[in-house]
């Protein structure tokens, strides 16, 4: 070697630990060596293995090829509590349609990934359906941030994407034709028949705390043009970050002559959001009406929440069993693994998402229906099982629709049902109040039937 | 709410913030102070607190039906040791193998913070979970008004704090105290002041520098743990709970002077109250950029911070 080795004593420099250059060299050739075997190796067994599937595809019939349902879960980040709840009951309402022969004769396969509860993740994930899993369409989403970042990717890869969200987006106009919500009810439609009963029950100045993302301001939007239409009028409007965890700084804004207290909130934080709120006002609480997302996955008897008693509650899904009340709930309940005060049967301290999760249960099932009505084969046919969806309307009380019949409106692909009130008595929610199905329709703001795919 | 007990709300509100900033910060200024590293996971050994606090008071209520009073003492000792161990075996394992060097420490602790992070996410999950408070009853604060001309003594709406809550400010006062008193007026206290001011004349004294780095890390890493686990009955313990006290308690240091643990207290303080009452007359985001501000004020006209020594090179 000509050139001086750089650590060589003369310049003062401490030596390398090799003495000079030269075992470099060979070093590399092996590591290339070891290289280009392990990937000849993995490419090998990989062909190998694709080979040995594409021989056992052949053999078997074509009908065993699962059919692939990408779940996007909030498995972690603030919606990670549903998350956990949706998962469950995905799991047994796919167990529940394999049982009975799955779609169409095939299978059904759930493909899960964690969106993180973050919108671009979420557009990623639905990237991943597509492009790595080859799923046939979407599903599960619930915080609608997360749904409004994830359906454009959704509608420019066509895939039909079934949201369980709530959130107003979906009738809106503002998605596209592969987003679809027939499984659950949207904000909308819920206060629109809260509104009556609060102003005619509770009071008519209301203050609404509410969580400061889409479907908070859904809240604040819709339920501020509901009571007014009511003789009703929003006094304060108090919006609170959902990753919020102090809210003490946020109550004082509430003004003295509120004769209402309305929340909503969402996020790892409720429970301290609820605890602050009985905390603020003592024994001098004005009249509540609240949404149950306020306590979804908390136990109502925590410590601090005494003060709720003889609150209301909207419940998309009573949690507490009302007996007489629902003939498919208990059915439901032991499928999905819940007790009758609405926890896991394995651990009473687990409370569900009650009132969200049945979405994912009914959804599949209109997934199975769809597909069946469109004699689905493959991804070449999802416009044809959009098209399917959208001719629902009338889906009947039963066990693949527990929480009650509902009505589907193919143009704004969003469905109504019934929203019930109950009332904190004795640490358990009683169901006071059940809205017919015509008390929740709202005129259409899209028909997204027009579009094209 | 008039505007003098929504100031008198917003002050204590603040207070706490305040107090439980101090402490935090206090581990971080003292690491800062004697190891002269930036701790980047020093946010991480606070939600260990905060998470050990939950499991320590959650284990002792299932398996031997402690009340939440023997359960938060229990998770007020054990925690604040828990992590300090944790941090004792982070010195030993890559701390004292990079040689304590400025850069590299900032690039191993970011990597801790996500060991930490995920390690908790992994076992703990990722909801919150609540701790009960050993104590806590709504304590309706008197406010003067007048009333048919009379000044009389009343009770607003809405007006009040919880035993609880008053209760962390005096403990992280107590604390405080007990820090000082160890700097000041302890051997040990004087060890580290002695390593603080001069690292190689220490050693030449005998004293087991890389012993006290040890102790000193353990020690930021419990106070930190422990202004957790006095929070965490008011807020819940949840995974990501490290990134806002993290962000904190380094504009409290470098406001207050790196190194000076008292001038770290005058600033957590100062934030901790401007947060409050920022946080409550306007929003919590305005609270963020003007704390933020002050840093950036700081770093411009007064780079050793208010109370730090002027660096020499």
């Amino acid at each position: 070697m000509s050139r001086r080795h750089p650590s060589s004593p003369e310049n003062g420099l401490a030596p390398a630990a090799t003495p000079d250059a030269a075992p470099l060299l060979p070093q590399r050739r092996t590591v290339l060596k070891a290289l280009g075997a392990s990937a000849a190796t993995g490419a090998g067994l990989t062909a190998g293995a694709g080979t040995l599937a594409g021989l056992s595809g052949h053999v078997q019939a074509q009908s065993a090829e699962p059919i692939r349902i990408g779940f996007q879960v909030h498995r972690t980040g603030i919606g990670a509590a549903y998350g956990r709840w949706y998962d469950r009951t995905t799991t047994a309402a796919v167990a529940r349609i394999n049982a009975m022969g799955g779609i169409g004769g095939r299978p059904v396969e759930i493909v899960a990934e964690d969106d993180g509860t973050d919108p671009k993740r979420g557009a990623e994930v639905i990237e991943k359906f597509v492009r790595r899993h080859e799923c046939d369409v979407a599903f599960g989403t619930l915080f609608s941030h997360v749904v409004i970042g994830s359906a454009p990717r959704a509608g420019e890869l066509k895939l039909p994407y079934f949201v369980v969200s709530e959130g107003h987006h979906v009738a809106s106009g503002m998605l596209n034709r592969y987003t679809l919500q027939p499984g659950i009810t949207d904000v909308r439609s819920q206060v629109q028949a809260m509104a009556p009963w609060v102003a005619g029950n509770l009071g008519k100045k209301v203050t609404m705390l509410y969580a400061d993302f889409a479907f908070g301001h859904d809240h604040r939007d819709y339920f501020s043009e509901a009571v007014a239409a009511q003789g009703g009028e929003v006094i304060a409007k108090i919006a609170i970050p959902p990753t919020e965890t102090a809210f003490t700084k946020y109550f004082p804004k509430i003004p003295r002559d509120t004769e209402v207290i309305y929340h909503v909130m969402v996020g790892p934080s409720v429970l301290t959001f609820v605890k602050e709120m009985g905390e603020f006002f003592g024994p001098s609480a004005p009249p509540i009406f609240g949404f149950i997302d306020s306590l979804e996955a908390v136990d109502i008897a925590s410590p601090g929440l005494a003060f709720l008693e003889g609150t209301y509650f909207w419940e998309g899904y009573p949690r507490y069993a009302q007996p007489g009340v629902n003939a498919f709930d208990a059915a439901y309940r032991e499928a999905v693994g819940v007790d009758d005060n609405g926890a896991s049967v394995t651990d009473g301290n687990d409370v569900s998402t009650y009132a969200h999760m049945f979405g994912c249960w009914e959804t599949l099932n209109i997934i199975k229906a769809g597909m069946e009505a469109a004699d689905y084969r493959g991804p070449a046919d999802r416009a044809k099982l959009i098209e399917a969806v959208e001719a629902m309307e009338d889906m009947p009380h039963s066990l693949d629709h527990p929480q009650g019949a509902k009505r589907f409106n193919g143009r704004t692909h969003q469905t109504f049902g019934h929203q019930h009130i109950s009332k904190v008595a004795d640490g358990r929610l009683e169901l006071v109040h059940t809205t017919s199905i015509e008390d929740t329709l709202y005129p259409d703001e899209v028909d997204y039937t027009t579009r094209s795919f | 709410m008039e505007f003098g007990p929504h100031l008198v709300l917003a002050l204590l509100e603040g207070s706490i913030t305040a107090a439980v900033l101090a402490l935090t910060a206090a581990g971080l200024a003292l690491v800062f102070g004697i190891l002269r590293v930036v701790n980047v996971a020093h946010g991480e050994f606070f939600m260990l607190g905060a998470v050990l606090a939950w499991f320590v008071s959650t284990t002792l209520a299932d398996t031997f039906g402690a009340g939440p009073a023997v359960g938060f003492v229990a998770a007020l000792i054990i925690a604040p040791l828990a992590t300090a161990l944790v941090a004792i075996l982070a010195d030993r394992l890559v701390l004292r193998r990079i040689g304590y060097d400025p850069e590299r420490t900032i690039v191993a602790t970011i990597g801790l913070l996500y060991v930490l992070q995920q390690a908790t996410l992994m076992s703990f999950g990722p909801e919150a979970r609540p701790v009960e408070a050993p104590f806590n009853t709504r304590i309706a604060l008197p406010w003067p008004e007048r009333v048919n001309g009379e000044w009389v003594l009343g009770y607003p709406w809405g007006f009040g704090t919880t035993s609880y809550k008053l209760f962390v400010i005096g403990a992280a006062v107590v604390v405080l105290i007990g820090l000082w008193l160890l700097l000041r007026h302890t051997t040990l206290g004087l060890i580290m002041r002695a390593t603080e001011q001069d690292r190689d004349m220490a050693r030449a004294f005998g004293i087991p520098v890389t012993r006290v780095y040890a102790l000193v890390f353990g020690l930021g890493a419990a106070l930190a743990a422990l202004g957790a686990v006095l929070v965490v009955p008011i807020q819940q313990a949840h995974y990501l709970m490290g990134g806002d006290p993290l962000l904190l308690s380094f504009i409290v240091v470098i406001i207050g002077g790196l190194g000076s643990v008292g001038g770290t207290v005058v600033a957590a303080v100062l934030i901790g109250l401007t947060d409050g009452v920022v946080s409550v007359f306007f929003s919590a985001t305005l609270a963020k950029i003007i704390a933020t501000l002050l840093v950036a004020m700081v770093l411009v006209f007064r780079p050793q911070g208010l109370f730090g020594r002027a660096l020499s090179r």
